[in-house]
């Protein structure tokens, strides 16, 4: 079932069906997968299932939002048995580097291809606010470290790997909040850690993110790295309104919290402003692909992306 | 304290002038440091350091100081201790996600470098902080830091001649020497 060890396709880092995808200039589908609070391997796979049907590769996440459910490892480890593409995401708040490089080269043995490397929400806005924050790396710090890992063989120690760790190396950016002026040279700083793709926090403010993005294209960020835009159904105004109060890092115009207030059936308009985004983004020169997070809405996924249209050039 | 550390950031320029100053002056020292010997000054050097950084900049003496690449916004006070912020929880405004009263130390880090000379120093990717520094001067590694590169390069010399002459140092050790050589035994040197 797991692979050999062998070098990647010529050209590539690691053997990841992302990486193939974009780099063969293709939109790139990514999904997250709500983690279960459970042991039980079958809750990942429902999680999963329609997800799979749509997404290149599934993020498994890292106790976002610094709330406690099964490790992103773990869900990778199970995603890739039953055959599925996990990027597996590592956050800085909980693990120090020696145990973050170790579960690395774990990880990769497992046939784990994609990482994402995130600094992660501060302990205070999860549910065990007591926790002891780690932070010992910060997410380019990171990127660095499994950059020198994969190309260099070497810990950070100096010490050698026998057989690195091949892995597409991937990194989240915040294009819709301050200090907007910086947020593209900071993608600049991670790129030149090691960034070969960026998935992007939630973005509703179409506006804001184009002038964002015509800021990378001129710095040329575009050619470096494949920017993957962050969407996601809203289910209701409420729920946009509480996500941009209590969740870090999430910006929802008024405009489209208004829009959300005078639908009838907000379940529906929050999956068409979806819709319409995912339909918008790919218009925008260079986003290469949309990375999908639909919380508590996984069952939606394949549906948006099917009304989206952005697959429909793709064979199957 | 807060609104002293403010005033250095919005006054990064005249800041970097005095460091850069300071910098050449412990590297001008490192000669007299080494005679009297780092380990016996360290403490006091330590102390006078943390006095003066922690008014002007909130320091917490991490022994790594980053400051001229920060935009002299110290990044031990961001909550995350982030060495290459801001994270992407920043509040509207520019405030800081775990402490929403403060300014995000990094939104003002990189305003700060905006205004520096060296400012483009913040676009270098930096690495964690050793945690086994806390505590120490960075001022005295500034100036070990030189007297090691100026070290290395007379290593450097010669070893070049040793292994030019390979011959010659196989007969007569000391016609191309390698070992380590005490100050005494050097004209020169201090």
């Amino acid at each position: 079932m797991s692979q050999p060890y062998s070098a990647p396709p010529e050209g590539h880092v690691s053997h990841s069906r992302l990486e193939r995808v974009l780099r063969s200039g293709r939109f790139a589908i990514t999904a997250e997968l709500n983690p279960p609070d459970s042991a039980d391997p079958a809750d990942v796979y429902e999680a999963a299932r329609p997800l799979g049907e749509v997404a290149d590769a599934i993020n498994a996440t890292d106790a976002s939002g610094a709330n406690c459910h099964m490790s992103s490892i773990g869900i990778s480890a199970l995603l890739t048995r039953a055959g599925y593409s996990p990027v597996y995401q590592i956050s800085c708040r909980d693990r120090n580097r020696i145990a973050i490089q170790g579960d690395v080269l774990g990880a990769a043995a497992m046939g784990v291809s994609n990482v994402l490397c995130l600094t992660g929400d501060g302990v205070g806005v999860g549910d065990q606010p007591g926790a002891k924050p780690v932070f010992d790396f910060d997410s380019l710090s990171l990127l660095r470290t499994i950059k020198t890992m994969r190309d260099e063989r070497k810990f950070l120690s100096g010490r050698t790997i026998k057989n690195p760790p091949q892995l597409f190396l991937g990194a989240a950016e915040n294009p819709c909040i301050p200090p907007y002026d910086w947020r593209p040279e900071r993608l600049a700083k991670k790129v030149e850690a090691g960034a070969e793709y960026i998935q992007t926090n939630y973005i509703y403010d179409v506006p804001l993110f184009e002038k964002f993005m015509a800021r990378v294209r001129d710095l040329g960020l575009d050619k470096k790295v494949y920017i993957l835009a962050g969407v996601g159904p809203l289910a209701s105004a409420r729920a946009a309104r509480w996500m941009r109060s209590n969740v870090p890092g999430i910006h929802v115009p008024d405009a489209v919290i208004d829009r959300m207030e005078k639908a009838e059936k907000p379940g529906q308009e929050g999956k068409k402003i979806c819709v319409e985004l995912i339909q918008q983004m790919r218009e925008i020169a260079g986003v290469s692909g949309v990375h999908v997070m639909a919380y508590r809405k996984e069952h939606e996924v394949s549906e948006i992306i099917r009304e989206s249209g952005v697959l429909a050039s793709r064979k199957r | 304290m807060y609104r002293i550390r403010l005033f250095a950031i919005r006054h990064s320029r005249s800041f970097e002038w005095i460091y850069k100053r300071l910098e050449r002056a412990m590297i001008a020292l490192d000669p007299l440091l080494g005679k009297i010997g780092y380990d016996r000054v360290e403490r006091p050097v330590a102390f006078v350091e943390k006095c003066v950084k922690t008014v002007l900049f909130d320091c917490k003496m991490c022994g790594q100081c980053v400051l001229s690449s920060t935009g002299m916004s110290c990044p031990m006070n961001c909550p995350k201790q982030l060495r290459n912020g801001p994270c992407g929880g920043v509040r509207p405004g520019g405030f800081c996600e775990v402490k929403p009263d403060m300014k995000c130390v990094w939104a003002l880090a990189w305003d700060g470098a905006s205004r520096m000379k060296g400012g483009a120093q913040i676009h270098t990717v930096l690495p964690p902080v050793e945690r086994n520094l806390e505590g120490s001067s960075s001022w005295l590694r500034v100036s070990r830091e030189k007297a090691a590169h100026l070290r290395k390069a007379r290593e450097k010399r010669r070893t070049a001649i040793a292994d030019a002459f390979p011959d010659a140092r196989k007969n007569e050790p000391s016609a191309a020497p390698l070992a380590e050589e005490p100050a005494q035994a050097v004209k020169g040197s201090k």
